[in-house]
């Protein structure tokens, strides 16, 4: 009697979960390309880690409170490791519709990932797309203030540079009219003084002597 | 009293002028597709023959005739000969097409360097879909890198009708561009001379550390034996004779009045022979430096890309049927494949058609060049690489001196002219001249910032200095080999610079490179004659990928216009110099 609802049981749950029943999602970990050498074997205990994570994902949804452990059932595991699961409702007749776990399951994706450390990609639930993690976006993007950085200086550079060459400007045309007035000066102190001319020698501060000038000619270049 | 002409502070900083001016991008990414083009290591045959007789003697051509001339291109060509002074206003108005476009690369460049201080590299990973479940269709169908470049960047529209509006964020960095060339000829040789130092030395650096970084990349090799491969058939296609003699030909920037402009502010005794035979070379050094870089790169990226290939293929036939994961590698892919097929010969059948042939030749095989090398290829590989940040920045930094160098040397082609004649010079003082062009220039160049701009850039690009150049250079070498007189030349450097002219030079400047400019200008224009309409590449979003489409007709006169009002200076100019001539001559008849 016993064993006759113990087959009767397993055959109903062997209807329930069927590759390509309603309901049913299949399931693909890629352990070996997450983690390389420190990969996990995939045995029951992880099986059952796995059904305790999607009975918790369940309790989240409203009026799916009571899911227990023994509601989530796994099949055709294969060395992929790949299966498929269902999720029964307390009577265990009924599968629970697939919207409603697909959307616990993505609320909670990444506490199934941190589980089994893996992430999306090596964690994979056919048909129920992952929600993207948004790239970071910062209020301000970044290369508008390296850009207001670089075009600062550079508006300083300009401006200090056009700023020097304008002064320079200005000092150099200060110059020849400073020597223009000196020469001035001196032809008016010419008709000053009673038409002696001003002797311009005084001005320049020294006068070298045509005589002496060939002394270094004397001495035999080398 | 006449103002003495500025100098160069030393010959040195002459010679890294030309340096930075000669090797800029085309040193980059044209030099390594025409060496995978054209047979790999047979292309350097072709390629230092073209250098020593084409140009160097035209190279030194050039600096000989603006150091004796000591004036900017209309100048000195008006020095040659009035009637010839048109040949200086084409180089004028070429430089002013080049300065024009050439600075919207710069403007790029900026772009991705202050792009690259993110993490992770914004070309990369593609932004997610409107729902945040997939990534963006556009993305899938191309690759991260080229949706950053053809969306984010250029916001590129379908096709050269459709004009789009400015731009914001390209125009931001084209001003900043501008702004820094200001800053560069702002005083002149002075500030000039300060910059080429670091324009002409910094890329060699980075070019080093990448060198280095390349081939210690996975798979540099690869790529390095299969581009310098010799294909010696290649010698016997004469497309890639006149390829290399185009390469030396533009890539020493002959023609524009830069190297003009430049040699007018040497010492009048400086041995420009000696400096003409090391900028030529140490700019066909770099062309085959940077190209050893590239090849490695590639190799990296083929490599990356061919292995990535083959997980994805691995992970089909892992998925499909349910095979234990890691179980596939490279090695044993191929057994698996035919005992899959035999095994389960239905299965195998509907997964055949997703199952692609991974090969690492057709991977090496795509050449590229162009902006797509350096802003695709590139950034393609770069973000594979560890610590692609740094990698990034080093890269667009280099790309920046390369593009800044080559620009110090356009803006000086335009300047000197101008700032030689006294009309204008005697009016403004020359910060406000340099600043009036960089102002023209910026705000012309905002067309290129448009959503339909980079169509506008490949039109200037292609057309807008090719024939031109070589008509200009053509009437160079002919202006002072027999209108001015080569022995009379001859004595000139002379005088000059105290040494005498080798017999070597003379034969090239009468004969030798005349005769080649001719026949490359004959290829040209029976080549452009031949294809018949002109095409371009458009960039299409639905598909993911270029496609071919005609110009319509106002790009078609743009073009004509384009080369049109450079090549027609010259005879315009002799024309009416002729017609004053004879009106000056009228009017002292009359008198008299």
């Amino acid at each position: 009697m016993l064993w006759l609802l113990f087959f009767l049981v397993t055959a109903i749950h062997a209807e329930l979960c069927q590759p390509g029943a309603a309901n049913a999602f299949k399931v693909r970990l890629s352990i070996r390309t997450a983690l390389g050498d420190k990969a996990y074997a995939w045995d029951t205990n992880e099986e059952y880690l796995f059904k305790a994570m999607v009975a918790f994902s369940m309790r989240k949804v409203p009026n799916r409170e009571a899911t227990e452990i023994s509601h989530v059932l796994l099949c055709n595991v294969t060395q992929r490791v790949s299966f498929w699961f269902v999720v029964t409702d307390p009577s265990k007749n009924h599968t629970l519709p697939a919207v409603e776990v697909q959307t616990a399951i993505r609320m909670n994706k990444n506490r199934i990932n941190g589980a089994f450390f893996l992430n999306d990609q090596t964690l994979e639930f056919l048909k129920i797309p992952s929600t993207l993690a948004p790239p970071m976006d910062p209020s301000v993007p970044i290369w508008i203030i390296i850009f207001g950085v670089i075009f600062c200086i550079v508006i300083v550079a300009i401006t200090l540079l056009i700023l020097s060459g304008i002064r320079q400007r200005r000092r150099k045309n200060k110059e020849p009219s400073e020597v223009d007035d000196a020469e001035d000066k001196c032809e008016n102190m010419n008709t000053i003084e009673n038409g002696i001319p001003c002797d311009p020698l005084d001005m320049k501060g020294g006068h070298m002597n045509d005589a002496f000038m060939t002394e270094d000619e004397r001495l035999t270049p080398l | 009293m006449e103002k003495a002409r500025p100098l160069w502070a030393n010959p040195l900083q002459f010679v890294f002028a030309c340096i930075s001016y000669a090797v800029g991008l085309g040193n980059v990414w044209r030099f390594p597709y025409l060496c995978q083009m054209y047979g790999g290591g047979s292309f350097l045959v072709p390629y230092i023959i073209m250098l020593i007789v084409e140009g160097m003697p035209l190279l030194y051509l050039e600096l000989a005739v603006g150091q004796r001339m000591r004036q900017g291109s209309i100048g000195a060509w008006r020095t040659i000969s009035p009637y010839l002074s048109g040949v200086g206003v084409a180089s004028v108005v070429v430089s002013f097409f080049l300065s024009m476009y050439y600075n919207v690369i710069n403007a790029w460049a900026f772009w991705y360097l202050f792009h690259s201080f993110q993490d992770p590299l914004p070309w990369s990973v593609c932004p997610l879909n409107g729902n945040h479940t997939g990534y963006d269709e556009e993305c899938e169908k191309a690759s991260s890198t080229q949706y950053f470049w053809y969306r984010k960047t250029l916001n590129i529209s379908p096709s050269l009708q459709e004009n789009g509006g400015v731009q914001w964020e390209p125009a931001l960095c084209l001003l900043l561009a501008w702004l820094v060339v200001y800053l560069c000829i702002l005083r002149g040789t002075e500030s000039t001379g300060k910059v080429v130092y670091f324009t002409a030395s910094l890329p060699y650096c980075v070019l080093i550390i990448y060198l280095i970084r390349g081939l210690t990349l996975h798979g540099a090799t690869n790529g390095l034996m299969y581009m310098f491969t010799p294909k010696m058939e290649q010698l016997a296609n004469p497309k890639a004779w006149i390829n290399a003699a185009t390469q030396i030909f533009f890539s020493l920037g002959l023609g524009f009045g830069s190297l003009i402009a430049f040699a007018s502010y040497n010492e009048p005794s400086s041995n420009c022979q000696k400096h003409a035979i090391i900028v030529s070379l140490i700019n066909s050094f770099t062309s085959i430096f940077a190209s050893i870089v590239t090849f490695s790169i590639y190799g990296f990226k083929a490599t990356f890309n061919y292995e990535n290939c083959l997980k994805k293929v691995s992970l089909l036939l892992t998925n499909t049927f349910d095979l234990e994961d890691g179980f596939l590698t490279a090695s044993n892919l191929e057994q698996v494949k035919g005992y899959l097929a035999s095994a389960y010969p239905s299965k195998y059948s509907e997964v055949f058609p997703h199952i692609k042939n991974c090969s690492l030749e057709s991977e090496l095989d795509t050449a590229v060049q162009g902006t797509g090398l350096a802003f695709i290829v590139y950034t393609e590989a770069i973000k594979n690489m560890e610590v692609s940040q740094l990698w990034s920045v080093l890269y667009f930094f280099m790309l920046l001196m390369l593009g800044i160098g080559s620009m110090l040397g356009n803006t000086a082609a335009i300047l000197t002219p101008l700032t030689d004649s006294k009309i204008i010079s005697s009016h403004l003082p020359k910060e406000a001249i340099s600043g009036l062009v960089c102002l023209v220039n910026c705000a012309i160049g905002m067309v290129f910032t448009m959503e339909a701009g980079n169509y506008w850039f490949d039109i200037f690009n292609d057309y807008a200095a090719t024939l031109s150049l070589l008509l200009i250079v053509l009437v160079e070498t002919i202006a002072v080999c027999y209108v001015y007189g080569l022995r009379r030349f001859e004595s000139d450097l002379k005088a000059m610079t105290g040494r005498a002219v080798s017999w070597y030079w003379k034969v090239m400047w009468a004969g030798v490179s005349p005769l080649l400019i001719v026949s490359l200008f004959v290829f040209y224009l029976s080549d452009y004659i031949l294809t018949g309409t002109l095409k371009y590449q458009a960039w299409d979003a639905s598909q993911g990928q270029l496609v071919t489409k005609d110009y319509p007709a106002y790009a078609l006169a743009v073009i004509g216009l384009l080369v049109a009002s450079s090549t027609m200076c010259i005879p315009l100019v002799a024309l009416g110099t002729f017609v004053l001539h004879h009106l000056k001559r009228g009017d002292v008849a009359s008198v008299a």
